[in-house]
């Protein structure tokens, strides 16, 4: 099966370009967006992490390590489509449109970072395993019985191929012909449990040939791999064709979340040493240089637009009004039945009484 | 005696019971290597080898299916769900099937397994890791729900629902897991399932509630009572079998009763105990029944958590509502 499902490269480790037939398509105003995108990724997900160890947000999902399956699958949307992320998705969230602000305020508890940005399709990310799969399959299907060329990205982990949703997400989608991409980020870990306990499968690709439909195993820390082989999954998608399953191999660096402690169940070094050799954003860089696009003073620049963007959208956080709990009444139904109605206004006499 | 604390005391009442019984088997996720996300089973990996502690795949109709083909075959499992919210992914393994096996074959089959999971807020945890599910078990017949609220009923009723042989649902209130530590007998031993608990006797007023919340109004008697209102506080710690001699003969004393969870009210297990005692006990009480709860909403997000879940100045109110009587 690993033969029949090689890992695809587009551009290999030292940043080398290994499948020629893509150089025509990579100018250098898209590798400098997809650059562009994974500092600011990158950087964003840090600061969260330290944000959170000094408690200024809550318990915290980082991706580093990922960040070229986020990026290059994002970059890859078309303004219209439709996006069903995981909590640990705001990478691609944040590329295709999410603010940096309703980000930190989704980890810091906020509703107000559920809310999807104006006029995207974000739907906001699913906490339950596996369970977004089968609606964005109705979501497609709905595209194609409105007719429109509109397709959707459904982001989940290797542990999520377990559910039963994963696979009457994929059954679903195959079966109605649905214009949706399933986008599996293979970080080879669900929290402890590593993906040989998780499967006897040898690749996760291989699960797209019981549904009869395209099954496709890439590097998912080459951001080249990533963006073509998912603009042409969505091309299918618009062009009628269907559903594909997208298995990109990549690793976490860090902590399944922050309350998370990794030296439990695996070495840590392993995520060092993949550090130093198949970096993302390292891949991209060498990549640059070898062409001739690389400029320090560039790069530097930035960086320094990104860590200005990151500390405005901080800075936005710290100072939003504090949240109104009498929105938790809100958006239970249209209409408030009558007991939310009851209590919401018990609970503002109250808490009257308690501030007066 | 040590003092530990509940998770420490579920930790010691799983490893006991592995300890003198062999067909008691752990599965789940996480809950090998890792030893569980809250450290349940820490240590029972390295004790009892990976035939009888042992990871699952990442899905919990799957967990609790196996566990029931387990059991039906001779295997007394202990399955953890990670957080209570994921249970509605084996909803119908659990409620449909787990409960109906001794029904369903008139007692050819059993199915003593036991499922523990955490639930219930206050701990800043991200959407569905805090809901307070009970009411959805103990509306399915055929199953024993337990829901302790400290580390010593924590060991007791997890070793009885061990023993048992019927499915046990053992709801682990996660914010006291580590809130408290008291003392516990090394030894094993059992506290019946269908027993409850007199927190705190009183003659004014009877407060029953189970799980997260007993701590908060085992605290709030005491308080009470400096200002002259005597409570009765009744620790249900399991509510199907429901101790209904317990309650009725509190309510009798009282003729005043506050029943607090942390579940929505609406269809929450207080529900079925206001039925219980009007049905039985109508004429004793000189009240109406106050409920102190969760509201009719989906759990919030965490930056209003605390103005959602029940609180000192709710239940103090309540209190008082009942003394004007
Ligand atoms: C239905 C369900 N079960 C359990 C959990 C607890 N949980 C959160 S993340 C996780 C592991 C997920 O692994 P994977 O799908 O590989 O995605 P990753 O977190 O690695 O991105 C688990 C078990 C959950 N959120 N939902």
């Amino acid at each position: 099966m690993e033969r029949q499902f090689p890992i695809r490269q587009i551009m290999d480790e030292q940043g080398r370009i290994v499948e020629h037939e893509y150089r025509g398509q990579i100018t250098e105003e898209l590798v400098m967006a997809m650059y562009r995108h994974l500092i600011r990724t990158r950087t964003f997900d840090r600061k969260c992490v330290s944000l959170q160890r000094q408690g200024r947000i809550g318990p915290y999902v980082p991706f580093e390590g990922q960040e070229a399956c986020q990026v290059g699958s994002a970059l890859a949307l078309e303004d219209e489509d439709w996006m069903f992320p995981t909590y640990r998705d705001h990478g691609a969230m944040m590329t295709f449109g999410r603010t940096l602000t309703q980000t930190l305020l989704y980890w810091k508890g906020r509703t107000e970072g559920c809310i999807p940005p104006q006029g995207k399709k974000i739907v906001p990310p699913y906490v339950p395993i596996a369970t977004q799969l089968p609606q964005a399959a109705g979501a497609a299907y709905a595209e194609k019985r409105k007719g429109t060329k509109n397709a959707v990205i459904v982001y989940f982990g290797d542990g999520a191929t377990s559910e039963g949703d994963f696979h009457e997400g994929l059954n679903f989608a195959s079966v109605f012909n649905a214009p949706v991409v399933f986008f599996n980020q293979n970080n080879q870990y669900a929290i402890s449990v590593p993906i040989t306990r998780q499967m006897k499968s040898k690749t996760i690709a291989q699960k797209a040939l019981a549904y009869d439909i395209p099954g496709i195993r890439i590097d998912g820390n080459d951001i080249f791999a990533v963006y073509f082989h998912t603009k042409q999954a969505l091309e299918r998608a618009r062009n009628g064709e269907g559903p594909t399953l997208i298995e990109a191999v990549t690793w976490r660096y860090g902590a399944h979340t922050t309350s998370d402690d990794p030296s439990k169940y695996r070495d840590q070094e392993e995520s060092k040493r993949r550090r130093e050799t198949t970096d993302p954003i390292m891949r991209l860089e060498r990549f640059m240089q070898r062409e001739g696009f690389w400029d320090e003073n560039w790069a530097n620049d930035v960086q320094e637009r990104v860590n200005a963007e990151v500390e405005q959208a901080v800075a936005e956080m710290d100072r939003y009004p504090s949240a109104n709990p009498e929105d938790m009444f809100d958006y239970v139904f249209a209409e408030p039945t009558w007991t939310i109605a009851e209590q919401k206004q018990a609970y503002m006499e109250w808490k009257r009484g308690m501030e007066g | 005696m040590a003092e530990i604390t509940m998770i420490q005391a579920i930790n010691e009442a799983m490893r006991q019971e592995m300890e003198r019984d062999e067909r008691v088997i752990v599965l789940g996720e996480d809950v090998g290597t890792n030893g569980g996300v809250f450290r349940a089973t820490d240590g029972l990996l390295e004790q009892f080898g990976d035939q009888r502690v042992f990871d699952t795949p990442l899905a919990e109709s799957g967990i609790i299916g196996t566990s029931i083909g387990l059991a039906v075959n001779g295997f007394r499992p202990i399955a953890e769900i990670q957080f209570l919210g994921f249970v509605y992914q084996a909803m119908d393994q659990l409620a449909a099937q787990a409960a109906r096996i001794r029904f369903r074959s008139a007692g050819r089959f059993t199915c003593p397994i036991v499922v523990r999971s955490p639930y219930g807020g206050g701990v800043r945890t991200p959407e569905l890791h805090s809901d307070a599910l009970e009411a959805l078990f103990t509306h399915s017949p055929g199953l024993k729900v337990v829901m302790p609220s400290n580390a010593y009923d924590a060991k007791g009723l997890l070793i009885a629902a061990i023993r048992d042989e019927d499915p046990v649902l053992f709801l682990e209130p996660m914010k006291l897991y580590r809130a408290f530590r008291m003392e516990v007998p090394e030894e094993p031993y059992e506290i019946p399932l269908g027993k409850a608990r007199i927190v705190k006797e009183g003659e004014d007023v009877t407060i029953i509630s189970w799980g997260a919340t007993v701590p908060l109004v085992a605290k709030l008697a005491a308080d009470m009572k400096a200002q002259g209102v005597d409570a009765e506080v009744i620790d249900l710690r399991c509510l199907q079998p429901l101790d209904i001699d317990t309650i009725m003969q509190s309510v009798e004393k009282t003729g005043r009763v506050m029943i607090v969870h942390e579940a929505v009210k609406t269809n929450g297990f207080g529900a079925e105990i206001a039925a219980l005692i009007s049905e039985r006990a109508l004429f004793s009480l000189s009240a109406p029944i106050v409920r102190v709860t969760g509201y009719d909403t989906p759990y919030p997000v965490p930056s209003v958590e605390d103005d959602w879940l029940p609180n000192a100045a709710r239940i103090v109110e309540g209190v008082q509502t009942l003394m004007r009587y």
